[in-house]
């Protein structure tokens, strides 16, 4: 192990060098985040020549260029506004032993339900602790050199039985009023389908003209160029309106992942095949990360989530930059995004042997097909 | 328990003076004894051995995984990916990772808790405790136990065939569909699908063997409600084993025909459904669970009850609650699938069905402590283990009622909580009891007695271990860190490295475990037929240790009605 850990951690001073020289070129070859190869992450950086070779990497790799900046791009040459800055503490995790601060109704009632249950476990766990203390303090062998006989007492039985009954029912009941809140969704102000794909979200907007947002993690360098924290920046983020009932319709590409964003107490799978349906109101605006919760392959720790809840004008400009339209407004001339839903077509992933493959074939004709998904490329940096 | 066979005296096999007793027995030579073993101890023995090795791979899988963890960043993962031949690159790397997690899970549930609790000290004492010369069918025990090794090779040896994006089955110990159909191409996930199937026909055939024994080969004079609570639990546990192994293999029979097969169960775009195999899996997936627990219950009953030298407290009602637990731990599986688009009344349903389990857990809490009160206990090494593990099952017991609420887990669901929570239910509670187990029932097996003083070390830096190592998990679920990740966002930090400290200790208190089996073995003292005194009543005390190769040649006779 001594020799391992050496070994690793010359590797990783060798991978961080060669991370740091290819994100010196990064703001040049701009380009490439747009495609999953640019998920590398450390080990990946001072190995992204060797990773190219592989399948499921080259095609994105080679059609990205092309594809997604050289012909979308000037469609929409606008740059997509970014508008919350990550905040330490808000929609991130801390080392704090607490939950994260919730910015939902529902996030709020469930983390007081939370507390609670912290409570009554709590004490149920020193009220087990104390009865051990005393009998290991009372009915030691030097305390009580002679044991009783004593196997029944009806009524204490009766009592420990009856008294968890009691307590599971107050805790029932708040959690049945839980999920009834968390399932009777309100009218929606917009709907957003959430799909996975290994190893990215993209979020599509179909109240806004349909367009669609192919989200990537950042490598390391641009998370701390962009004061990001590091394995949750995306380079394209989900965007959402304040104080707005979202609708968020969850379902995958490929194999199933679950999209979660732990200040909203939103955690939905995408299954592929299927449509998932949740929803979320956030009373603040901000900057919210979340992470794929369903293992979905070898890059599951690589595809986060990022919700930048704006204002409702902020929302209208972020679209209007995406080439969407507001509700109300004409309906938009791109509608042959739909046409790419992945869930149309679910066979196209499934029955391909190679599981990289279909997935990358899909996010590429995703993000060049889409009339809109200027989103790429021009976002970063 | 205790009481109703108090007078297991009565017949004449006990006592330090039979230690030879049985020297005319005829024991096989070594290939015959070892290999073609029809002796249901020395079965036990060898799954014993195989639990252990085992249990050392996966600890080891796990130590890598803490050292991973250790730090943010990925630090290890391209060089062991290297080392194993595969190409180089992230995926290839990162999928390791998967494989380690894969493989720590399958063989710390199917091929070290279940073989050391069920194969391990089931089939050593329930024959012996229910007054039987041996089990049932001797030949079907020795292929439940043959057919867990190809098991296990077939496990090992999915990691060296492509499984997807490298190397060995990286589908998570659950294989959900299409991660383990389409999204895990090559021969590694139909390897260890197999595997599972083997080690599945192992725990039927040793299921059968289990129930046949105890309906049919009791001493005369034991009726079911005077039968030690370790056999009681070892029935219900081989009756869950028999109800919901049969579901798991079909599942991964489903999968194999997806994967090769051109069938579509779990693939939408056929007619299947991906969901339709985790309502699959956790039918089994479930009682499994309980599966790796409740022979736990019975061995921690016989502990307590010998070390306190009082009778069971509530000995009907503890056997009922394991009952209880087999039976409700059939309807609860969904709520591992809370966040999978279930519908809100299932949800509802399923959250006051797993709150229900709690009622049972509790009674046995409550009766273990209950049959301490008043006790004049002894701490001996089993019994701190004991204690130990009623206070850290408690801890993830409560926190099991926690994310049973179905709202709960659209925050918990796949964080470091559930991880925290089932390592304190298994690492913590599970192992504690086969500790507490081994150290119970070793001198009776090996005829030598181990040292008390490296047994409390040991228990002293495994507690301390698995808490430090475990504990943080729970704030790093609260913070909400995914599980199955081999790298985190820095602010995790601090509490991951506390975690793989906690893994440094709970290590070095196992090299204490192995080096007092060794000192024990060669330099230890011969132990008597009974070495925990008078609170040991059950019938493996009356035999010398260890027993003789046959026992029980004349049945003993269990005396006495006027207890339960």
């Amino acid at each position: 192990m001594k020799s391992l850990k050496s070994l690793g951690f010359a590797a990783l001073i060798a991978a961080m060098t060669l991370g740091g020289a290819v994100s010196a070129q990064a703001p040049a070859a701009t380009p490439a985040t747009a495609s999953p190869t640019a998920t590398a992450t450390t080990p990946d950086s001072g190995q992204a020549p060797a990773t190219a070779t592989t399948q499921d990497s080259t095609a994105p790799a080679a059609a990205a260029p092309g594809g997604a900046t050289a012909t979308a791009a000037p469609a929409a040459a606008a740059k997509i506004p970014e508008f919350n800055k990550p905040v330490p503490g808000i929609g991130q995790p801390t080392d704090a032993i607490s939950l994260q601060p919730q910015f939902t109704d529902i996030g709020l009632f469930a983390q007081r339900f939370d507390t609670a249950l912290i409570y009554i476990i709590t004490i149920i766990c020193l009220v087990v602790l104390a009865l051990l203390g005393w009998v290991i303090v009372r009915y030691n062998r030097r305390a009580n050199p002679t044991p009783s006989r004593t196997s029944h007492n009806t009524i204490i039985e009766i009592v420990w039985t009856v008294a968890p009954v009691l307590i599971l029912l107050c805790i029932a009941v708040p959690s049945i009023k839980l999920l009834a809140r968390q399932y009777s969704t309100p009218k929606a102000d917009l709907t957003v389908k959430v799909i996975g794909h290994q190893w990215y979200w993209s979020y599509q907007y179909p109240d806004n003209g349909d367009f669609e947002v192919v989200s990537n993690i950042l490598t390391d360098a641009q998370d701390k160029a962009k004061g990001e924290p590091r394995q949750l920046g995306v380079d394209a983020r989900m965007v959402v309106p304040v104080d707005s009932v979202i609708k968020i319709i969850t379902t995958s590409d490929d194999v199933i992942h679950s999209f979660a964003v732990p200040a909203f107490w939103t955690k939905m799978d995408a299954v592929p095949g299927r449509l998932n349906e949740t929803w979320f109101k956030v009373n603040k605006t901000g900057l919210y990360y979340g992470q794929c919760s369903e293992l979905c392959g070898a890059r599951h720790g690589y595809m986060p989530i990022a919700v930048d809840v704006v204002t409702r004008e902020q929302f209208a400009q972020w679209v209007a930059a995406n080439g969407g339209t507001m509700p109300g407004a004409a309906k938009p001339a791109s509608s042959d995004a739909t046409a790419n839903s992945p869930i149309s077509n679910p066979t196209a992933t499934t029955a391909s042997p190679e599981p990289g493959a279909g997935a990358s074939t899909t996010a590429t004709e995703n993000s060049t097909a889409a009339a809109t998904p200027a989103s790429q490329g021009a976002t970063t940096n | 328990m205790t009481d109703t066979t108090a007078n297991a005296h009565f017949f004449d096999h006990g006592g330090d003076a039979h230690g030879h007793h049985h020297d005319a027995d005829h024991k096989p030579g070594f290939f015959a004894r070892w290999f073609m073993s029809t002796n249901h101890k020395d079965i036990g023995t060898l799954y014993l051995i195989f639990a252990i090795t085992a249990g050392i791979i996966g600890g080891a899988i796990s130590g890598m995984m803490r050292a991973e963890l250790m730090e943010p960043g990925i630090q290890y993962l391209p060089h062991w990916a290297h080392m194993w031949g595969q190409p180089a690159g992230n995926d290839a790397a990162l999928h390791l990772w998967n494989v380690l997690i894969t493989a720590h899970g399958l063989i710390m549930v199917f091929f070290m808790v279940m073989p050391a609790m069920i194969g391990g000290f089931g089939n050593w004492f329930v024959p012996i405790m229910i007054g039987a010369p041996d089990m049932a069918f001797p030949r079907m025990n020795n292929i439940s136990f043959w057919l867990i090794i190809p098991a296990f090779l077939l496990l090992l040896g999915s990691t060296f065939v492509p499984g997807g994006t490298g190397d060995g089955a990286g589908t998570g110990w659950t294989v959900y569909a299409p991660l383990s159909t389409s999204g895990s191409a090559g021969p590694a996930v139909d390897m260890a699908i197999l595997a599972l199937h083997l080690a599945g026909a192992s725990s039927i055939l040793g299921a059968v063997n289990f129930i046949t024994t105890i309906f049919n080969m009791r001493a005369p004079g034991m009726t079911l409600h005077k039968m030690p609570l370790f056999a009681w639990s070892v029935l219900v546990t081989a009756f869950l084993l028999l109800l919901a192994l049969p579901v798991l293999a079909a599942a991964i029979t489903m999968l194999l025909t997806d994967r090769n097969f051109g069938t579509t169960f779990f693939d939408a775009s056929g007619g299947g459904d991906p969901i339709l195999y985790q309502h699959l899996f956790w039918f089994f997936g479930h009682p499994e669970v309980y599966i790796m627990i409740l022979p736990g219950f019975g061995m921690i009953s016989h502990i307590i009850a010998t070390f306190s030298k009082k009778p069971v407290f509530g000995y009907l009602g503890m056997a009922y609650a394991m009952v209880a637990i087999g039976v409700v731990g059939f309807v609860v599986w969904a709520h591992h699938m809370y966040t999978t688009g279930l519908d809100v009344n299932t949800k509802m349903y399923f959250t006051a069905a797993t709150m229900v389990i709690a009622v049972p857990t509790g009674i046995k809490i409550f009766s273990w402590i209950a049959t301490m009160w008043g006790g004049s206990i002894d701490f001996k090494t089993p019994m701190v283990w004991a204690i130990g593990f009623i206070f850290m099952f408690t801890v993830g017991g409560v926190t099991g009622v926690v994310l049973s609420n179905g709202g709960i887990d659209n925050y918990y669901q796949d964080t470091y909580y559930v991880v925290a929570h089932f390592h304190y239910v298994l690492s913590l509670g599970a192992v504690f009891s086969l500790f507490a187990g081994f150290y119970y029932w070793f001198p009776k097996m090996s005829g030598r007695m181990y040292s008390e003083l490296l047994g409390h070390l040991h228990f002293w830096g495994f507690f301390i271990g698995v808490n430090v190592l475990f504990f943080p998990m729970h704030f790093l679920g609260r913070q909400g860190m995914p599980r199955r990740y081999p790298d985190y966002p820095d602010a995790f930090e601090k509490w991951n490295h506390i975690a793989t400290i906690g893994y440094m200790i709970m290590a070095a208190s196992m090299v204490i475990f192995f080096v007092n089996i060794l000192y024990a073995l060669f330099a230890g003292k011969k132990a008597p037929a009974n070495p925990w005194g008078e609170g040991a009543t059950t019938l493996e005390w009356t035999l010398p240790s260890p027993p003789p190769y046959h026992q029980f040649e004349t049945l003993p006779v269990i005396e006495g009605g006027d207890h339960h």
